[in-house]
């Protein structure tokens, strides 16, 4: 009996112990980006970081301005939001209240696999497919640009948005349905207005997720965006986004402990800020605004 | 009269431009997927398969892409299952309304958010630099590791919630301990749960490519790596590493390699479905 408990007590402080490397894991990525770009801005102040237009660390006339990394981030992930919002709240929509239930059963799956498939794949098809084709439309585009890397983007986050809105959809209680229905609303009316609105907290919650993966995603902007920071909104000129910076430097043959080798860290820790503040909106959000039904 | 009816054209132009935006996207999914095999799948050959990389793009193969893939693979399974699941397990079944257990599950749906670039900023400092695994195979694989580690345990708790309390009160009746019971009853139902959670994880694995470039994993590497310590490549290294040269053989070669890597991922998510669904038929409480 008294093994048996010893036994028990084990076990349950090993499970805790493999728990407590989730803790690490934060605590490591906390530490390794805070005492890194500390070493970076005792070189660089703060201000020139947050206002110098320019970024060129790895240039001999070195600025280093994280602006143009950001600019470049936001703009790519606008238009993948434009892309991926009205297309993944439409397919949202019409698979809950539209189609027949087979068809939603086996639409939602595929579509699915489009979140399933690695962005180093999604970074050829910006390359090799769109950029040509946008170049065919629009001469002016140059071989890198934004807009293809963030249209390319914007389809691979649809499904983020569009099963997920689907679910909260779908989790909107029958009698609200049948009460709109009753009145005599058609399905538009009763999705956009009663449905839609009741889902909202978990609809604004998955685009803000999607928002964050689109900022932290690496592959397709490293590919087809370019690898020169830039400040401006112009879709069709080479930018640079704070990943494809990193990615930029890791490449390359930057020696351990250098200003250029800190700078990673400087831009790793503005991205964790980031995507760090939208996840906890977005978890704020479907807590606070769930609508209770019982 | 006028506004129902004006009312009902905008419902069914609404029908029709959903039907139209859901079968856009599947479209854009097949032509992805045929313009690969299209532009790739007469480079695959065994030579292909077989050969080291190579300068020039006919004599370039990716043997040393697959076999790291599949170092990788296993070397991250092996890390990542084990401590995903124990960790599960604990926060579902012991640390249920704990403030500790509080702490970590807000914790992990964090981590499940971190962009997978930042933990090859932790895994270069922490396993290259720090415990000296330099941009080995081990290395890549701890940290991809932690990378999916929130995908494991929150597939493990949900498996192990939808066991139904009767189950567990069964054993506890017949003199069983918590992990006996653990064990012997809630663990073994609650297997396809957790295999689907993994299969997953596992499949986001190998197309995984930033936390490995941030690493230092090299795009070439002259060798199949032979020990864990070994310089490495993945599939999707050689495949960005092929895109970006300018000659049309090497975009072949990555379509080629696309190929392989999308054959991999889709068997995976295919197993995925499989085993949920065979669970499903399976488990009617």
């Amino acid at each position: 009996m008294f093994t048996r408990k010893i036994k028990e007590l084990i076990i349950e402080r090993a499970l805790l112990l493999s728990a407590l490397i989730t803790i690490l894991t934060t605590l490591g990525i906390i530490w390794v980006l805070l005492s890194e770009s500390f070493a970076f801005f005792k070189v660089v102040s703060l201000w020139d970081f947050l206002t110098d237009p320019e970024w060129t660390p790895l240039f001999t006339q070195k600025h280093y301005g994280i602006l143009s990394l950001v600019c470049g981030t936001i703009l790519t992930t606008g238009i993948a939001i434009l892309v991926a919002v009205p297309s993944g709240l439409t397919i949202a929509v019409y698979l809950n209240e539209y189609s027949t239930k087979r068809m939603r059963n086996i639409v939602k799956p595929l579509l699915e696999i489009l979140a399933a498939i690695p962005s180093i794949v999604y970074g050829f098809f910006a390359l090799i497919v769109i950029t040509p084709v946008l170049q065919y439309f629009f001469p002016s585009v140059s071989g890198f640009n934004a807009l293809s890397a963030g249209i390319v983007m914007g389809i691979m986050i649809i499904p983020f948005i569009s099963s997920l809105s689907e679910d909260v959809l779908n989790a909107v209680p029958n009698s609200l349905r049948e009460a709109s229905y009753g009145m005599g609303a058609t399905k538009f009316q009763t999705s956009f207005k009663v449905l839609v609105p009741a889902a909202s907290s978990g609809i604004i919650a998955s685009i803000i997720l999607a928002i964050s993966r689109a900022i932290g995603e690496t592959m397709i902007v490293a590919i087809a965006a370019g690898q020169q920071p830039n400040l401006t909104l112009n879709p069709t000129v080479p930018i640079e986004t704070i990943t494809a910076y990193i990615v930029q430097v890791s490449l390359g043959d930057v020696p351990q402990g250098s200003i250029a080798y800190k700078t990673i860290f400087a831009a790793g820790l503005t991205l964790f800020v980031f995507t760090f503040i939208l996840n906890n909106i977005s978890f704020w959000v479907n807590k606070k605004f769930k609508q209770q039904y019982v | 009269m006028f506004k129902s009816s004006r009312n009902r054209i905008i419902d069914k132009s609404f029908q029709v431009i959903g039907l139209a935006t859901t079968i856009f996207g599947l479209l854009i999914l097949a032509t992805f997927i045929f313009y690969i095999f299209y532009v790739g799948a007469t480079r695959i050959d065994w030579a292909f398969m077989t050969n080291l990389p190579s300068r020039f793009y006919a004599k370039a193969g990716i043997l040393t892409a697959w076999t790291g893939t599949i170092w990788i693979f296993v070397l991250t399974a092996f890390s990542a299952i084990p401590i995903g699941i124990s960790t599960g397990i604990y926060l579902e079944e012991y640390a249920k309304k704990t403030r500790l257990a509080n702490i970590l599950e807000i914790n992990i749906s964090n981590l499940a958010g971190v962009p997978s670039i930042i933990y090859g900023l932790l895994g270069l400092e922490i396993f290259g630099r720090f415990l000296g695994l330099g941009r080995s195979v081990l290395a890549g694989s701890f940290t991809l590791a932690l990378l999916i580690l929130p995908i494991i345990i929150v597939a493990t708790k949900e498996s192990l919630r939808a066991v139904p309390q009767s189950l567990k009160d069964a054993a506890y009746g017949l003199g069983a301990t918590k992990w006996q019971t653990i064990w012997t009853q809630v663990l073994p139902v609650s297997f396809s749960g957790i295999m689907t959670g993994i299969v997953l994880a596992l499949s986001r694995v190998v197309g995984e490519t930033a936390p490995l470039i941030v690493i230092g994993a090299l795009a070439y590497v002259p060798f199949v790596a032979k020990t864990p310590m070994d310089d490495f490549t993945v599939l999707p290294m050689q495949i960005f590493n092929w895109i970006s040269r300018p000659q049309h053989g090497f975009i072949v070669n990555a379509a080629a390699a696309i190929i392989i890597l999308l054959i991999i991922v889709i068997i995976l998510n295919g197993f995925a479905v499989f085993i949920r669904n065979r669970a499903s038929r399976k488990n009617n409480w």
